[in-house]
């Protein structure tokens, strides 16, 4: 492997690298906007191209890390420069690539490109090193390294309550972050203590040993800047603001893509580094999964903002996300998994609409929007498609995952996965009265000017549209990438407590009639 | 010859795809020609494929365990979808009788009301965009009767349910329109949450979804999980095919184009949910308490819906509470282990039901958007074609023999007479409704004085004189006229060769429910089915011939339909609404959001410079990790260089 390609050296550091060179070419007088901008636009592509050779050498038959790129780096205190992708971290690498050229391509800002270019694509560097990090240390370096560009973001591009959603939207994601750097030292002492190694390596840290409840403390830290991150209910507050008052490129970014590292960080270290606490405290997380699911969708229900609801609904799709980890089946990981990448292409695209109408009218507010689909017709059939991936109708993207999420849910935790089917429902009814209220109706004379979508918008768009019509048709290709790491990670949680997923998620038909030959023999 | 079956799905994606993406610029009327060319060739790809299904012996028609392994002849897969370990779910087709008689009715009719559409819709600004939606929906009705697992049947019922959306909230700009087809959606919506649990219920205890391997290891469904899920099943039933308690969004479904109407809410979507219930049969046959659950919600429904039915004054509504009605027969044939009976209404119901609204659509067109009978009367003189069409589908609904309509209900009235007594009388009760509703319809609108010459009450101005529709609304017409009268002879119950009976009996077998009654006793109920339809239908005649002012006939309870839809405000939706706001307003924004703000505020009291802290101490501390963070770089990077 040492003399194969660094695929993710390149994926993290070229959009940095890309950052650094906008700033300085912009401090040069004369430069023009659209050429920074086409800058950006040109490194992200590129970070999207190896994103996409690598996915293609991606090998499906086994579920550890792959393109590993291992370097003593400060070993005197155990840092290491260690890298490495597996089946659930592609996804959200390829999710990153794709979306950030969307972004610069497609909602650019009035005002000093230089910046927000720069940002975006040190926002992209941090977010794709987050998900590829192995080192503990080196992840939380990006995990914290994500809040600096997104609070610049939010504060210097937004709307009119950007200085207040800015500052709740650090602050409280930080205080969520200490516990994480607390119970990372914390964990590495302890492991020191055992092994007289100190590492921050999550391979080598996941044989570390826990008395008493310093499991479940661990969890609990680690958890607690994941939860806030991500962002699961009640730790939500500061998304409401922040994805409303952000930029439409920061809505997108910092919901579709920065906030995945909330429920990567669950998936990728709690399971792995506390597997005995995971389980011991999966009631929790299940309800407060299921309650967010219930709660956003019905919070979704009294917003009179189009980016409120589309933040609402993502609450309650993180929900979901965090109903298929905690099952603990490979229908439920798996689902989890893709629902990760699935919600992220849906709600950068209903950003990006959105943000697109508000550039045609200059409001959310569903009061003043009416009748669109006449003037735009375009415009309205793409908002439907997204619209119906969120509402999760079967052939789109959305369908796929949370279906794997419910029914590997409902193996292992019956009565949760039935109560959260019922946010089925509640999906419909926002979306679909949002969207009634926006495109259908008589059009009024302020909004039968409006324009539909250019073809340059078109272009934007479609990547998206098509992702999410190609995986709600042929999700294969992504699944059996998925499964092996995540069947791996069963195996570890199994081994770790005892507990074992029924039978049925692992062999279907077979599995039942074990599991009805064993009822009856006992 | 089998392999024709590929088509049928295919023909309607091809003509989807290609009106999606240059329909705008083909242009009317040629997108409409491309779409009925579709769909004619989906017709014709199923006729081919249930030639070929004939020519089996009928052993190799039953299900086998095999075609689920795809070693059958069976079974078509196109590709795997969801495979995650114990679960896998491949896009495949189950081809049995029962898929290709639905399948031969769906794509048959479809043919003939894209056929009408092409009049009904001239000149309209998205005349394209109709033929899209419904080869759309063509598209998703095929898959979900011909799918060979519950998922994939679930992807065609979701699939129709947003055509039914778009259809009806087609002319969006009309708030009436987009508020029905959203609650059409919604209520669908809660009758899925029904199907989705069942489809894990399913899945958790067999491992597996597709219907023969179910069907195989229905034994691993013990007692309460076998009822709870068809019961489930038929939650979901109950939302796509309009029963009650998830009836109502029908009648507003007719906001939808005419043409919609006959297709999707009376002849093919909204039968769906009764083929889930008959491709389910194995495990119905499981469970008793919900066969007659199942039976005794149909037969109600039936009931409910005739009553309001005999009240309605727009023609549209009429028939929509008519179809509402007749399902309700299907399900309680099902109800009753009467498949084949349920089978053949549907069927025959597919085709004078789409007559009657294809008929109304004619009027409608002829009379410029009337959709009010008392506006109408004497019709018969200046829309020839369509009053005898007309004729023919109301005697065939009426159930007046020898029409179809008489022989299909007369089969369920048979088989629940003797299952339940009870459930007999009210279903007799409902057949007096029917021939009743329907006969007032006809004699109001085709019958009687020329109501339209004169100004209305309310001082809308007079019609013009109504005029007769084109030629390619009046073919489908005359097809559907004639099978609406003879299509009774694809099961009369003296014949024993080449029925529907014969030919459906390797999908149920020994499931179906034997009535054993004797030939006398059939006669003779036979008879009493007549003479209730011709007497209501007397009776209608005398009443409705003339008049249109009888309001002791038209309670208002009836009208407004029992209440349903002020009962369901009054208890879901207003207190659902302030269940939202509370949440948003008191929970997220005050408890919430509060505490959040609260301890902040509580930190910033604490600390000195309040205001420093809102705005440049957190850009500090921005800086702060940048600047720390920057630090460790260089710290790391001296580490790796000079180490």
């Amino acid at each position: 492997m040492s003399h194969a390609f660094p695929y993710l050296t390149v994926l993290v550091l070229l959009p940095a690298g890309g950052a650094l060179g906008v700033v300085l070419l912009g401090a040069l007088p004369g430069v023009r906007r659209v050429v920074l901008e086409w800058i950006g636009i040109g490194v992200a592509l590129a970070t999207l191209g190896f994103a996409i050779a690598m996915a293609a050498q991606f090998s499906t038959g086994t579920g550890g890390f792959q393109f590993v790129s291992d370097h003593a780096w400060a070993s005197g205190v155990g840092v290491k420069w260690h890298l490495g992708v597996d089946g659930i971290s592609l996804f959200l690498v390829l999710l990153a690539a794709v979306l950030f050229p969307i972004v610069l391509a497609g909602a650019r800002t009035r005002s000093d490109a230089r910046s927000f270019v720069g940002w975006m694509l040190l926002l992209e560097s941090a977010c794709i090193g987050s998900f590829v990090s192995i080192d503990l240390i080196l992840f939380f370096f990006f995990f914290e390294l994500t809040l600096v560009p997104s609070y610049f973001i939010i504060s210097g591009w937004g709307y009119a309550r950007r200085a207040y959603a800015a500052v709740k939207f650090f602050v409280y994601t930080f205080l969520g972050s200490a516990f994480l750097l607390v119970g990372i030292l914390v964990l590495a002492f302890l492991h020191e203590h055992q092994t007289g190694v100190l590492t921050f390596s999550l391979p080598a840290l996941e044989h570390t040993h826990f008395a008493g409840a310093t499991g479940i403390l661990l969890f609990l830290a680690f958890t607690a800047a994941f939860a806030v991150k991500a962002p699961l209910f009640p730790f939500h507050t500061w998304s409401p603001d922040a994805y409303t008052e952000a930029p439409t490129g920061g809505s997108m970014v910092i919901a579709a893509v920065m906030a995945k590292l909330g429920t990567y960080g669950i998936l990728q270290f709690d399971l792995r580094l506390f597997p005995q606490a995971s389980v011991d405290l999966a009631p929790l997380m299940l309800t407060l999964a299921v309650v967010g699911i219930l709660y956003g969708a019905i919070v979704a229900c009294a917003q009179r903002d189009l980016k409120r609801v589309v933040t609402y609904s993502s609450l309650a799709q993180m929900g979901f996300v965090a109903l298929g980890i905690f099952a603990f089946t490979s229908q439920g990981l798996t689902g989890g998994v893709l629902l990760m990448f699935n919600h992220g292409i849906v709600t950068a695209a209903l950003f990006l609409l959105i943000g697109w109408i508000y550039e045609r009218r200059q409001t959310w507010q569903v009061s003043e929007l009416r009748g669109l689909q006449a003037p735009a017709p375009v415009l309205a059939g793409v908002f439907t498609v997204a619209m119906l991936a969120s509402i999760g109708l079967p052939g789109l993207n959305g369908f796929v995952s949370e279906f794997l999420v419910l029914s590997g849910a409902f193996l292992s935790h019956r009565w949760w996965a039935v109560v959260a089917t019922f946010g089925v429902v509640l999906a419909a009814i926002y979306l679909l009265w949002a969207y009634q209220q926006v495109f259908h109706g008589k059009v009024d004379l302020a909004n039968s000017r409006t324009r539909d979508l250019s073809w340059a918008e078109r272009v934007v768009i479609a990547p998206l549209i098509l992702v999410i019509v190609f995986l709600g048709v042929y999700p294969k290709p992504v699944l059996d990438r998925i499964t092996p790491t995540v069947n791996g990670l069963v195996a570890q949680v199994e081994a770790a407590t005892h507990t074992r997923q029924p039978a049925v998620a692992r062999s279907g038909v077979a599995g039942a009639e074990a599991a009805a030959s064993g009822r009856a023999g006992r | 010859m089998l392999h024709a079956v590929f088509l049928v799905p295919l023909f309607p994606l091809v003509g989807f795809v290609v009106l999606l993406a240059f329909g705008r610029r083909i242009g009317e009327p040629v997108a409409g020609w491309i779409g009925t060319l579709a769909v004619t060739g989906a017709f014709v790809s199923a006729c081919i494929t249930l030639a070929g299904l004939a020519n089996q012996p009928a052993h190799a028609r039953t299900l086998t365990c095999s075609d689920a392994c795809g070693t059958g002849a069976n079974a078509h897969s196109f590709f795997t979808w969801i495979a995650v370990d114990g679960l896998h779910i491949t896009a495949a087709i189950l081809l049995d009788p029962l898929s290709m008689t639905m399948c031969m009715f769906v794509t048959g009719v479809s043919m003939l009301i894209h056929l009408y559409s092409i009049g009904y819709m001239k000149g309209d600004r998205d005349f394209t965009k109709f033929f899209v939606y419904l080869n759309a929906f063509v598209f998703s009705m095929v898959v979900l009767v011909l799918a060979n697992n519950l998922l994939v049947t679930f992807v065609g019922w979701e699939g129709v349910g947003v055509c039914s959306y778009w259809l009806v909230s087609f002319w969006f700009f009309r708030d009436s329109a987009a508020s029905a087809g959203k609650k059409a959606f919604i209520y669908n919506r809660i009758g899925d949450v029904g199907f989705l649990l069942a489809v894990f219920l399913i899945f958790s205890k067999t491992g597996s979804l597709t219907y023969v391997t179910i069907f195989a290891h229905s034994h691993l469904l013990s007692g309460w999980s076998i009822t709870a899920a068809v019961l489930l099943l038929f939650m979901a039933a109950t939302g796509k095919s309009a029963q009650i308690p998830l009836f109502n969004w029908l009648p507003d479904a007719m906001e939808g184009p005419t043409p919609v109407s006959a297709l999707i809410h009376a002849a093919t979507m909204v039968t769906a949910g009764v083929y889930l219930m008959c491709r389910v049969n194995p495990l119905l046959a499981l469970t008793h308490n919900a066969m007659w659950v199942i039976a005794i919600i149909g037969g109600l429904t039936a009931f409910v819906a005739a009553t309001i039915a005999s009240t309605q004054q727009d023609i549209k509504k009429a028939l929509a509470f008519s179809t509402v009605s007749q399902i309700g027969y299907m399900v309680l044939a099902v109800g009753t282990g009467a498949y084949v009976a349920a089978i053949f209404l549907m069927v025959a119901h597919a085709c004078y039901k789409g007559l009657l609204f294809l008929g109304a659509g004619s009027v409608i067109h002829g009379m410029e958007t009337e959709q009010d009978m008392k506006r109408m009367g004497g019709l018969r003189r200046v829309m020839p074609w369509t009053f005898v069409t007309f004729l023919c589908a109301w005697l065939a609904l009426a159930a007046v023999p020898p029409f179809s309509g008489f022989w299909a209900k007369g089969e369920i009235l048979a088989n629940v007479y003797a299952k339940s007594l009870p459930l007999y009388a009210l279903a007799l009760l409902t057949a007096l409704f029917t021939s009743y509703y329907m006969s007032r319809i006809f004699f109001l609108t085709f019958t009687g004085k020329e109501r339209w010459k004169d100004p209305a009450p309310d001082g809308r101005p007079a019609h013009h004189r109504p005029h007769e529709s084109p030629w390619v609304m009046r073919a489908p017409l005359v097809v559907l006229a004639v099978l609406a009268v003879f299509a009774g002879a694809a099961n009369l119950p003296w014949v024993h060769v080449g029925t529907l009976q014969n030919w459906l009996a390797p999908v149920f077998g020994h499931r179906l429910f034997d009535s054993h009654e004797s030939a006398g006793l059939q006669v003779g109920l036979a008879v009493a089915d007549g003479v209730v339809a011709v007497a209501a239908a007397l009776a209608a005649w005398f009443l409705w011939r003339r008049t249109v002012d009888r309001p002791g006939l038209e309670p208002t309870f009836l009208q407004r339909v029992w209440y349903w839809d002020n009962l369901y405000d009054a208890l879901i939706g207003r207190p659902g609404q302030l269940v939202a706001r509370t949440y948003a307003v008191v929970v997220d924004g005050r408890i919430i959001d509060g505490a959040v703000n609260g301890a902040a505020r509580l930190v910033r009291a604490t600390g000195s410079g309040a205001r420093r802290l809102q705005t440049g101490f957190v850009r500090n501390y921005v800086l702060g990790i940048a600047l720390g963070l920057a630090a460790i770089i260089a710290f790391m990077l001296s580490r790796t260089w000079w180490s």
